[in-house]
């Protein structure tokens, strides 16, 4: 997958102008520029702790996989980041001063990560970063993001149990989509039994943990739990279980290309998702996933998440049109790319708010920040350091999207460390 | 004359060594910065097993491609002691089972299994660092050798043995971190191991473990049992025929390539601050035999080498090109094999010593050195 804008200079240069002077009322009205002058700023006052910024500008770091198995899923996160600096530096920056990017890759190996993690705040002195995928990257940067005091905008849905200081957490953690999914299956479905299942590693079972206490709590039945490993493409046998057991709803936490095996031999064994019998509901699967399943093979499954690309929205709206005319019509944008959207974003908030770039009172300011522009709608920061956000179901359709049967009426308070549930 | 040959070290390699000790005990902690120190600090452990490879290929003819099962088995005995003292009852109240390693909490592991009792104790662990992995190669070895597998069959099954075990622990994530791996590694007997002075004296003392090994290795290689090993791997046959027990020499050798490279494991883990199955699969294991492959598998020396200066290419061209780097470095193996057969070594053997000598051979008009080179020369063809 390339990395490279898609467009000519001149057109980024159409869109920076049209963001700029709000070539259109509606992107005036998301983006609408806060003019503040570094010269307000005193570099002297708003960094005291020696990080890159200058008069001019305010350097940054995205360390995401662009290589390796992860780069497929890594590179939307890329891009949705590149897209909010471009806007935000089109807008005037930060304190008046440019966003500058450092990336590096963390080549889908968790050392490497680590050691990239430890450059970006050690020898270039980052003033935040945008970046990290799987939990197992972000459990391996971690202590260096704590040790050198470094500030991470971490985007993926993930397991919870976990509640840095030194991270911001933009995706879901687990309870914010599993509980108000199984509520609309049990209630709109009638579901009674659930099977669940799941790539074999910390997030599916710590998910599938929570969602069986919650399945339990309703008074419903899990009737086959089972993991399979990363990359795992014999489904058959689970497929020939579920057929004996017969439940209503199948479970799905599988991820990365065991995906494709999986719903393609579903569909080989006569399991037609579109019929609902059973229904099947995952949390693993975003339009970035569809393109490698193929939408024909899994119309008619639900997923559970905070974002969908079909969301109905002026925000979402103009957010798709200026990803397309950034890196390409063909892009599709699933959840974990929007939740890296809102990271520089969230970021500028926090360091306006704070009036100063310091690690320690971007901290402190961030809670409570709110973002009205967001795509998916109203978010806000919890003092947990994760997101308020809205938990939604969306219908696969033939063509590769979802369309959003569902959302909460509230927006769903982040619980890292649910009661009840551990 | 200080560089004066002996039996075990020829002038040029007592040159190369003392090159090698300068570079690594003034020359970088000087030049660098404690991050960057650090950096080579990890590539240093990777020398370890790049030794160990040119004992075992090099010099013995066993190609393994499963070293990082060693590193990585020496690694997480580091580890996990060094879990345990950083899952004290009060470092991890947060968890619903305080006390235990974080991993097992999540995976709903209310109490810490018995094979992770012994690692509480320091000097267990430190034996187990060793022991373990070789305890493991001794086993393969025996199984392998004594059925006089060998050759390519050999180096499919370590391959084999890597794979299993990185599936191993991956899937039993309670008991050994999974994907994670085991992460968060804070002090050794409350000596805080993530501080800039710990990091530079864990360096100093990686560089003084990898001259140690260095030194077992050259004795290895010098000594009747390294010629043995040579002629083994040029004509098995006739070495058995002569009434050696070829099986044992084998055994001895992939044992002390195991050691080797779960002592870079162990101290990888205590630099880098955490262990991963990444670096027990396949792709690893043959990241190490193209250190050894560049550094030139004939010499211990020149494994060192291979392994800072590929490590060092991946970290710069990763850093300069993050997009294309991963074809730079393909580009540059390729390169090297192709001009180069035999490694920076053999670069070094044919263009650098010959003029290093002359030098020494006019200071000191010591005689003994063109032999040296000669027999070096014929030792390298």
């Amino acid at each position: 997958m390339s990395d490279t804008p898609k467009k000519s200079i001149k057109t980024m240069e159409a869109s920076r102008r049209s963001v700029l002077m709000g070539g259109t009322a509606l992107a005036a009205s998301l983006f609408a520029p806060k003019f503040l002058k570094a010269a307000d700023y005193p570099t002297a006052a708003v960094n005291t702790t020696g990080l890159a910024v200058t008069d001019e500008d305010v350097t940054i770091g995205i360390l995401h996989s662009i290589t390796g198995t992860m780069a497929i899923s890594e590179t939307g996160s890329v891009q949705a980041e590149k897209l909010a600096i471009e806007q935000i530096n089109a807008q005037g920056g930060i304190l008046g001063r440019k966003i500058k990017y450092i990336q590096e890759d963390g080549a889908s190996d968790w050392p490497t990560f680590a050691e990239k993690a430890k450059k970006l705040l050690v020898n270039d002195k980052v003033a935040s970063v945008m970046g990290c995928w799987t939990s197992a990257s972000r459990k391996a940067v971690l202590p260096v993001f704590e040790q050198y005091n470094g500030f991470l905008y971490y985007p993926t849905f993930y397991e919870g149990l976990e509640e840095s200081p030194n991270v911001i957490y933009t995706g879901q953690e687990a309870t914010q989509q599993i509980i108000a999914g199984l509520d609309w299956v049990a209630e709109t479905k009638g579901a009674k039994s659930f099977y669940l299942l799941g790539s074999d590693y910390i997030w599916p079972r710590t998910s599938n943990k929570i969602a069986r206490k919650h399945i339990e709590k309703l008074g419903l039945k899990v009737v086959g739990e089972e993991y399979y490993p990363l990359g795992h493409t014999q489904f058959n046998s689970v497929i020939n279980k579920i057929r004996l057991k017969k439940p209503d709803v199948i479970y799905a936490i599988v991820v990365g290309g065991s995906n494709v095996a999986f719903y393609k031999q579903l569909k080989a064994a006569g399991i037609d998702m579109t019929k609902e019998k059973p229904v099947l509901l995952t949390i693993s699967v975003t339009e970035d996933e569809i393109r490698g399943i193929g939408g024909e093979n899994i119309e008619g499954a639900y997923a559970c998440m905070k974002y969908f690309q079909s969301l109905d929205n002026p925000n979402n709206i103009a957010f798709v049109e200026e990803f397309k005319k950034m890196w390409g019509d063909d892009m599709v944008i699933g959840d974990v790319t929007q939740a890296a959207y809102l990271g520089p974003w969230l970021w500028k908030a926090a360091v306006e708010k704070a009036g100063s770039f310091d690690i320690d009172k971007v901290r402190e300011a961030s809670p409570g920040i709110e973002l009205t522009t967001a795509p998916e709608g109203y978010v806000k920061v919890h003092k947990n350091h994760h997101l308020w956000s809205k938990t939604r179901v969306g219908h696969a359709k033939a063509d590769g999207q979802y369309e959003v049967v569902f959302e909460t009426a509230e927006l769903v308070e982040p619980d890292p460390f649910p009661e009840g549930y551990q | 004359m200080l560089l004066k040959g002996n039996r075990f070290f020829s002038t040029g390699d007592l040159v190369a060594f003392a090159i090698l000790a300068v570079l690594i005990f003034v020359i970088l902690p000087v030049g660098l910065d404690t991050f960057r120190l650090n950096l080579f600090g990890k590539y240093l452990t990777y020398a370890f097993v790049a030794i160990g490879l040119v004992l075992c290929w090099g010099a013995g003819g066993i190609l393994s491609l499963g070293q990082g099962v060693f590193f990585g088995l020496g690694g997480y005995c580091m580890a996990m002691f060094l879990k345990l003292e950083a899952s004290s009852p009060e470092a991890t109240k947060i968890q619903s089972t305080p006390g235990i390693p974080d991993f097992m909490d999540w995976n709903q592991i209310t109490q810490i299994p018995l094979w992770w009792e012994p690692f509480h104790s320091l000097t267990f662990s430190l034996f187990a660092v060793i022991l373990i992995p070789v305890a493991f190669a001794f086993i393969i070895g025996v199984a392998m050798f004594r059925r006089r597998v060998g050759g390519v069959y050999f180096a499919i099954i370590t391959q084999a043995i890597a794979a299993i075990l990185t599936i191993l622990i991956i899937g039993q994530q309670g008991y050994t971190g999974g994907v994670n791996g085991i992460t968060d590694l804070r002090t050794l007997k409350g000596w805080d191991i993530r501080t800039d002075d710990a990091k530079v004296l864990l360096y100093f003392v990686n560089g003084g473990l990898l001259f140690v090994c260095l030194f077992i290795a050259q004795l290895i290689r010098k000594s009747k049992l390294g010629r043995i090993l040579i002629a083994m791997r040029d004509q098995e046959d006739r070495v058995r025929f002569s009434g050696y027990d070829v099986a044992n020499f084998k055994i001895f050798v992939f044992c002390a390539g195991a050691a080797f490279a779960a002592v870079g494991g162990a101290m990888f883990t205590l630099q880098v601050g955490f262990m991963s199955p990444s670096f027990v699969g396949i792709v690893p294991s043959i990241e190490m035999v193209i250190f050894c492959a560049v550094g030139g598998r004939l010499s211990i020396i020149g494994a060192v080498y291979g392994a800072l200066l590929v490590n060092l290419a991946k970290t710069t061209f990763s850093e300069l090109f993050p997009e294309l780097w991963l074809l730079g470095l393909g580009a540059v193996f390729i390169a090297v094999v192709l001009a180069f057969p035999n490694g920076l070594a053999g670069l070094y053997k044919d263009h650098v010593e010959p003029r290093l000598l002359v030098i020494f051979k006019r200071k000191a008009g010591d005689d003994s050195s063109t032999e040296d080179f000669d027999a070096i020369k014929t030792a390298a063809e």
